[in-house]
């Protein structure tokens, strides 16, 4: 007002470009769902399928027969078994299922039907040995004793939220800065703006930015939910987490960028988007540790964006691992950020 | 007298296609110039050209003095654009939208100034995507409007708009006019390039087959059918292709 009467109305167009993203995102309300509930929808699922609280009972099918009585009350009463009659046709069924890990024969000795490909399978095998030994008088040479301790944030849940924040920060990258994209090159919007003296550049930096505005909630209902419902630890510090996840976030607004910088539908631009980000679902340790995989493909795993947010996410909060410490990832991240940027500047179809 | 516009030997192909074949024209400064001609007659290939969004594959263009090649970011803070088609983020609002294309220029109207300008003032705070067609296009306009352009490039403006959003658009044109602003535009509708043009050049096949002030180019060329009512560039346009200018 006293300096510049009149001149700057508006603010530089960076800022105005970011702001139309987030006004046009916030206007879209199916958009605010995926980013904010999606996370905590799929935390509880998670929690549900896999209770945080002890370990999981071993299930065990008794099918019928002389003597199918006496061990129905050696295991009953045995501790974390839970016991359920199996009719012989129903064998198979139950066993794929996983209604019941190890199906019991009554027999002396009794037989142990199970797939020793399932590690469930096979340990409710060596807990139903030990409790029918014990039953039938076995003498014990020695009893260890049983130091029982409990680790937190080494239960799955503790393992399983940053790897969903970070899918989300994936999704939500990938898909929003993408979509519009396209959508702004479908309605000939690109066009017209590369007819105005806007910069470029400004036009791609601003979608990506924009990312971050939301970044913040995003990573914190996620967190907070962990810690209050299922009694997460959250080690790192703020400056950390908030980091490894602005990192995330630039690194995958520029993938979205660069997925959406040729596609002239949404269908071709979802098909790129989809062959990215599929794969790092399973490969990139969300669900499972990525660990699984031979390590002949654990180099490859290592250098995906998905793992390297992935894992610094888990160490910063879980372990409360320094940045020092995780430098590695967060420079796979600066590398999945800059090039492919670079690249959708360059290959970026303006019509 | 200085150009603000000049066109020489112009050539696009689209593969097989030739769009645009070995055009030339000049517009000078202040003035308003018509392209005319049908659908595929190479009007937009060109206007695209000059607008530097396209690249021709031959011949010589230069906008207010400069070259695509060296000058174009100081070029495009002079020009206002509005293309065909071009649709605004639905969800955002006149003001907005205004404030965000307002933002790219160095100098220009304030975004109350455009809204006046357009007469879109009573509905700043809408969103876009509850426009009628006629303001949707008044939008555009002032959004071509927003660096004070010294050089205004219009493909089709008025295009599926009713009388009145047409006649209200014209207004708008005539008082940039006035201000001392250039205009090239391209038209099939005949009564718009004689309502707004100074000169028209008639476009067919890719090239410009005649060029003159509608008036002139009505008396020249529609003379016989003066005696039953007054010639018009539909019938300058058939006595020089044999076909009608827009094929229902």
């Amino acid at each position: 007002m006293t300096a510049e009467p009149q001149r700057r109305e508006t603010y530089p167009p960076i800022l105005e470009l970011t702001l139309a993203r987030l006004r046009e995102f916030v206007r879209e309300p199916e958009a605010l769902f995926w980013t904010f509930f999606f996370p905590i929808v799929m935390s509880v699922a998670m929690a549900i399928a896999f209770p945080a609280g002890g370990a999981q009972s071993v299930r065990v099918g008794i099918a019928p027969g002389p003597g199918s009585d006496a061990l129905r009350q050696s295991l009953s009463s045995a501790k974390d078994v839970v016991v359920k009659d199996v009719p012989p046709h129903d064998q198979l069924r139950a066993l794929r299922n996983g209604e019941v890990h190890v199906i019991v024969e009554p027999g002396n000795p009794p037989t142990y039907r199970f797939d020793p490909m399932r590690d469930e399978s096979r340990l409710a095998r060596l807990v139903v040995d030990d409790v029918l030994k014990g039953a039938a008088g076995r003498q014990e040479p020695w009893r260890a004793k049983e130091d029982l301790i409990a680790i937190p944030g080494s239960r799955y849940v503790d393992w399983l939220i940053p790897g969903i924040i970070s899918l989300g920060i994936m999704n939500n990258g990938l898909w929003s800065v993408g979509f519009m994209t396209v959508q702004a090159r479908l309605r000939k919007l690109l066009k017209r703006l590369a007819a105005s003296p806007m910069r470029r550049r400004d036009y791609l930096l601003a979608p990506v930015l924009a990312r971050l505005v939301f970044l913040g909630p995003e990573v914190a209902v996620p967190l907070v939910f962990g810690a209050v419902a299922f009694g997460m630890p959250i080690r790192g510090g703020f400056i950390s987490i908030a980091l490894v996840a602005i990192f995330g976030a630039l690194m995958w607004g520029a993938l979205g960028l660069l997925m959406g910088s040729r596609a002239r539908t949404f269908e071709a631009a979802s098909g790129l988007m989809n062959m990215m980000s599929v794969p790092m679902w399973v490969l990139s340790g969300v669900f499972f540790a990525a660990s699984n995989f031979p390590d002949a493909v654990q180099p490859f795993i290592q250098l995906l964006p998905l793992t390297a947010l992935v894992d610094a996410l888990r160490a910063v909060v879980l372990e409360g691992a320094s940045l020092a410490s995780i430098w590695n990832e967060l420079a796979i991240m600066a590398g999945w950020t800059i090039v492919p940027f670079a690249i959708a500047l360059k290959i970026f179809r303006w019509r | 007298m200085e150009l603000a516009v000049r066109c020489q030997n112009l050539q696009k192909r689209y593969g097989d296609v030739v769009a645009v074949d070995g055009l030339s024209f000049e517009v000078r400064r202040g003035e308003c110039y018509g392209l005319l001609g049908p659908n595929g007659a190479g009007k937009t290939t060109t206007i695209e050209i000059l607008e530097g969004l396209l690249a021709p594959d031959g011949g010589d263009v230069e906008v207010l003095g400069h070259y695509w090649k060296t000058d174009e970011q100081q070029l495009r803070q002079r020009l206002g654009v509005q293309l065909q088609e071009t649709q605004f983020t639905d969800k955002l609002t006149v003001e907005e939208t205004l404030r965000l294309f307002r933002s790219f220029y160095n100098r220009g109207k304030t975004v109350e100034e455009l809204l006046a300008l357009v007469e879109l003032e009573s509905k700043r705070r809408s969103w876009v995507v509850k426009l009628s067609g006629g303001q949707k296009q008044r939008l555009s306009i002032a959004c071509a409007l927003a660096g004070d352009p010294d050089l205004l490039f219009l493909d089709e403006p008025t295009t599926g708009l009713d009388p009145q959003s047409r006649r209200q658009l014209w207004g708008i044109l005539t008082r940039f006019r006035e201000a001392g602003g250039t205009v090239l535009l391209t038209t099939h509708y005949m009564d718009e390039a004689e309502t707004l043009c100074d000169r028209v050049a008639i476009v067919d096949h890719g090239h410009v087959i005649a060029e003159d002030t509608p008036k002139n180019l009505i008396t020249a060329l529609a003379a016989p059918k003066v005696v039953v009512h007054e010639g018009t560039l539909e019938d300058v346009f058939m006595s020089l292709t044999g076909r009608h200018l827009r094929e229902e």
